[in-house]
């Protein structure tokens, strides 16, 4: 939290998604502008979730009162910095809270409620202190001085929490059964593989708040009796990776982590692992095969790596939110904890909102709130204002839940129930210009792609999964090929080794389950009604709407249009590639897709 | 995955010293071929040939293994590529989002396939499952810098304003 009781403190947000809105360009013209002005001060923090309002920064006045702005960009800092200076008017557009007007909150931060995100968005990430005074590292002072390691193994096995990377196994059990194999060493592992495509919580919260993962760890560690772990890291996360590196060392040099901590006798040495592209590696076996130096293959459990796992030591796996839970369970309570959520869902869950979704960005709330609360409240239904057609959950390993099913709530056992899975929590949704079936096909193409090889059904069921849906969505499938499709999902589903190829199908199950009557579309009526499916649409002009703007004509890649200034527009069936380029320039509705 | 690079002459004279201080630091550690690789890659902007076999003397581990491991993950390349790297990201959101019409654009661009690169050997076009960006979908990534919220108007200028 940024006080002072001298300057104006700007913060200005710089996760990776506020960098790739601008944010870098407005902290530097902000740094440039106001030059020595020894009013103000600027600092960073990272992600605070509001994604859709990126580039944001925030106020803070030496009076206590706070403004936090957003879409703010380079061109605007001229018009806004002196307004800001003197507490003047502020252009109504860029405000999204303003402690002078209490009743403008944002809508997006109703109903959500702040445990692992606590931090994300508030603290410097790339500063230790800052973490220390929002009371970090408190947790691991209280277990490493006052709890004997089968007190915290329990205290976590009281809160309820289960596991975030998808599975949803009880953490403290996971613990206590490292605890009980004896080795010469344990492992203690972060797995930040975050590879479901359409997820993001991870990545924001190693960026956000990169000490309590690391604090998480190092009680794991002393509860498992690990002296050794592991962060395993998606290289394409470069920004996490600089962040988590500088934390390790900022702790290190505070004796916070590595040898003899606080002089408790308890040692923690932390590393990190690049992960070097392969979403198989987030199965626990491919992770540690992978972190050996091999081929990220899954292989048979038992032995489950609690009993030999890294190096054949007995080896625990958490996921990054998992562990990011863990200091403020043992800071506040388990019981406080599982006070929150459901009966067996405890706590709270991050998710990631994205696609067609008009306030996309990373959100927590208590386990057990409807879907619908997600969507509409927090997320303000669809971008496009279009109806709202599906959410995917739980990426390629989870499937679509339709409109009928929004009532339900967000735990384990209800999400399953609709054949979807938790997941690791991406949530996309849906309006109706998506088209299903291709969603299915894009997730099949990705776990074919991904597929380690190792099974036979999912290195080539997913194959032949993918071609009958390209097949159908190319207006060449039949009636038989519906059948064929949920016979070898059953079967890809039952002959595969690990959860990847276990759950491939999903995708397919459950958009035949849900949308059934598009698949039929496809096939008897060559249709696709979201237009999506290039070989089953056309795009033509609308000869009452054109006006001859020529606008389509400049834009069509293939030169398919035909027509002269201020004339109707011909488009040419035989050249079209359906890139749907007119479709997307014209400004007067004038071409037709269908 | 590409096919191993065997445009290299044998005659080629090639600098093996960034190789040889990598492995010195990595020489004793055990599991230690995917950094090696990694930073191998790093250094040369691929894995060559004649660094393979130097790395299997070194470590010994067969060729054999060792193009295993680097052909099972997506990271490593064994052919050159070009100067800037472009990531146009597939992940879902991306993808309901238009993904395909902006790799599209940009391959026609760039004149290049998905996974080549240019002529003037100053991009490389590649596909990444997922940038975890995907509230600002559609995004590409070049080298280390997301874009966000792109359309086939406008990814083009991302192009043009590296190669000025």
């Amino acid at each position: 939290m940024e006080k002072n009781n001298q300057h104006i403190k700007f913060v200005v947000g710089l996760g990776s998604c506020g960098i790739a809105a601008g944010a870098k360009e407005l902290y530097e013209e902000l740094a440039s502008k106001m030059g020595n002005n020894c009013n103000a001060s600027l600092s960073h923090t990272s992600c605070n979730g509001m994604c859709f309002k990126e580039p944001i920064m925030e106020v803070f006045y030496p009076d206590g009162n706070y403004l936090m702005l957003g879409n703010v960009h380079k061109k605007d800092v001229d018009k806004i910095l002196e307004p800001l200076l003197s507490q003047g008017a502020i252009d109504e557009k860029f405000i999204i809270e303003n402690s002078r007007q209490p009743d403008k909150k944002e809508e997006f931060r109703q109903k959500q409620h702040k445990i692992v995100l606590e931090n994300c968005g508030i603290i410097d990430p790339d500063d230790i202190e800052p973490y220390i005074e929002n009371g970090g590292y408190e947790a691991v002072k209280k277990v490493l001085n006052t709890m004997p390691p089968q007190q915290v193994i329990d205290e976590i096995k009281t809160s309820g929490l289960r596991g975030r990377g998808g599975a949803g196994f009880p953490t403290g059990l996971k613990w206590q059964f490292v605890r009980n194999n004896t080795g010469e060493k344990k492992y203690m592992i972060c797995n930040a593989d975050e590879g479901d495509p359409g997820a993001f919580m991870d990545r924001a919260v190693l960026e956000g708040d990169p000490h309590k993962v690391i604090e998480g760890l190092i009680i794991g560690g002393y509860a498992i009796g690990a002296e050794h772990g592991y962060v395993y890291v998606r290289a394409e996360y470069p920004l996490a990776i600089k962040r988590l590196k500088s934390a390790i060392k900022q702790a290190t040099e505070k004796n916070l982590l590595g040898h003899n901590i606080l002089n408790s006798g308890f040692s923690f040495h932390l590393k990190i692992k690049e992960g070097a592209g392969a979403f198989v590696c987030g199965e626990e076996t491919a992770l540690i095969a992978s972190i050996e130096g091999d081929r990220g293959h899954p292989r048979l459990k038992p032995p489950f790596p609690a009993a030999s796992g890294l190096w054949g030591y007995p080896t625990n796996i958490n996921n990054v939110e998992t562990l990011a839970s863990i200091p403020w369970i043992i800071k506040n309570g388990a019981e406080t904890y599982a006070s929150y959520g459901t009966e067996k869902s405890k706590g709270t869950k991050v998710f990631s909102l994205a696609g067609k979704i008009a306030r996309g960005g990373l959100i927590e709330v208590d386990m057990g709130v409807p879907l619908r609360d997600i969507i509409y409240t927090i997320g303000g239904g669809t971008s496009s204002g279009k109806p709202f057609k599906a959410v995917q959950l739980g990426g390629p390993s989870g499937g679509c839940v339709p409109e009928n099913l929004l009532d339900t709530p967000v735990d384990y056992e209800s999400i399953s129930a609709t054949g979807a899975i938790m997941g690791s929590g991406g949530m996309v949704v849906m309006d109706e210009d998506t088209c299903v079936v291709d969603v299915a096909k894009f997730f099949l193409t990705f776990t074919q792609n991904e597929s380690c090889g190792k099974c036979t059904f999912c290195r080539i069921g997913t194959k032949r999964l993918l071609e009958i849906l390209e097949k159908i969505t190319e207006g060449r499938g039949g009636m038989a090929d519906l059948e064929e499709l949920e016979e070898l999902s059953g079967k890809v589903k039952d002959l595969s080794l690990c959860g990847l190829g276990k759950t491939a199908p999903n995708p397919i199950m459950t958009t035949l389950k849900y949308f059934r009557d598009e698949y039929v579309e496809h096939i008897k009526e060559n249709k696709c009604r979201a237009g999506v499916c290039k070989e089953l649409i056309k795009f033509s002009v609308i000869e009452g709407s054109c006006t001859g703007c020529h606008l389509c004509y400049k834009n069509c890649p293939v030169d398919a249009i035909t027509g002269e200034a201020k004339k109707i527009h011909h488009i040419d069936q035989k050249i079209c590639i359906k890139c749907g380029m007119c479709y997307e320039v014209c400004k007067f509705d004038a071409i037709l897709k269908g | 995955m590409g096919e191993i690079n065997t445009n290299v002459a044998e005659d080629e004279t090639f600098d093996l010293s960034k190789a040889e201080s990598i492995l010195e630091k990595y020489k004793h550690i055990r599991g230690s071929l995917i950094p090696v690789l990694q930073a191998i890659q790093f250094e040369y902007g691929y894995l060559p040939e004649k660094v393979i076999d130097f790395v299997s003397g070194e470590l010994n581990i067969s060729v054999n293994e060792i193009i295993g491991v680097a052909t099972f993950y997506a990271q490593f390349h064994l052919q050159q590529r070009g100067k800037h790297i472009i990531k146009a990201c597939s992940g879902t959101a991306c993808h309901v989002k238009g993904a395909k019409q902006i790799v599209e654009k940009l391959s026609e661009k760039l004149e290049v396939h998905v996974g080549d690169t240019t002529k003037d050997k100053l991009f490389t076009l590649e596909e990444v499952a997922c940038l975890g960006a995907c509230s600002l979908a559609p995004v590409i990534m070049v080298d280390e810098d997301v874009y966000g919220q792109l359309s086939h108007n406008t990814v083009g200028n991302v192009i043009d304003g590296i190669k000025s």
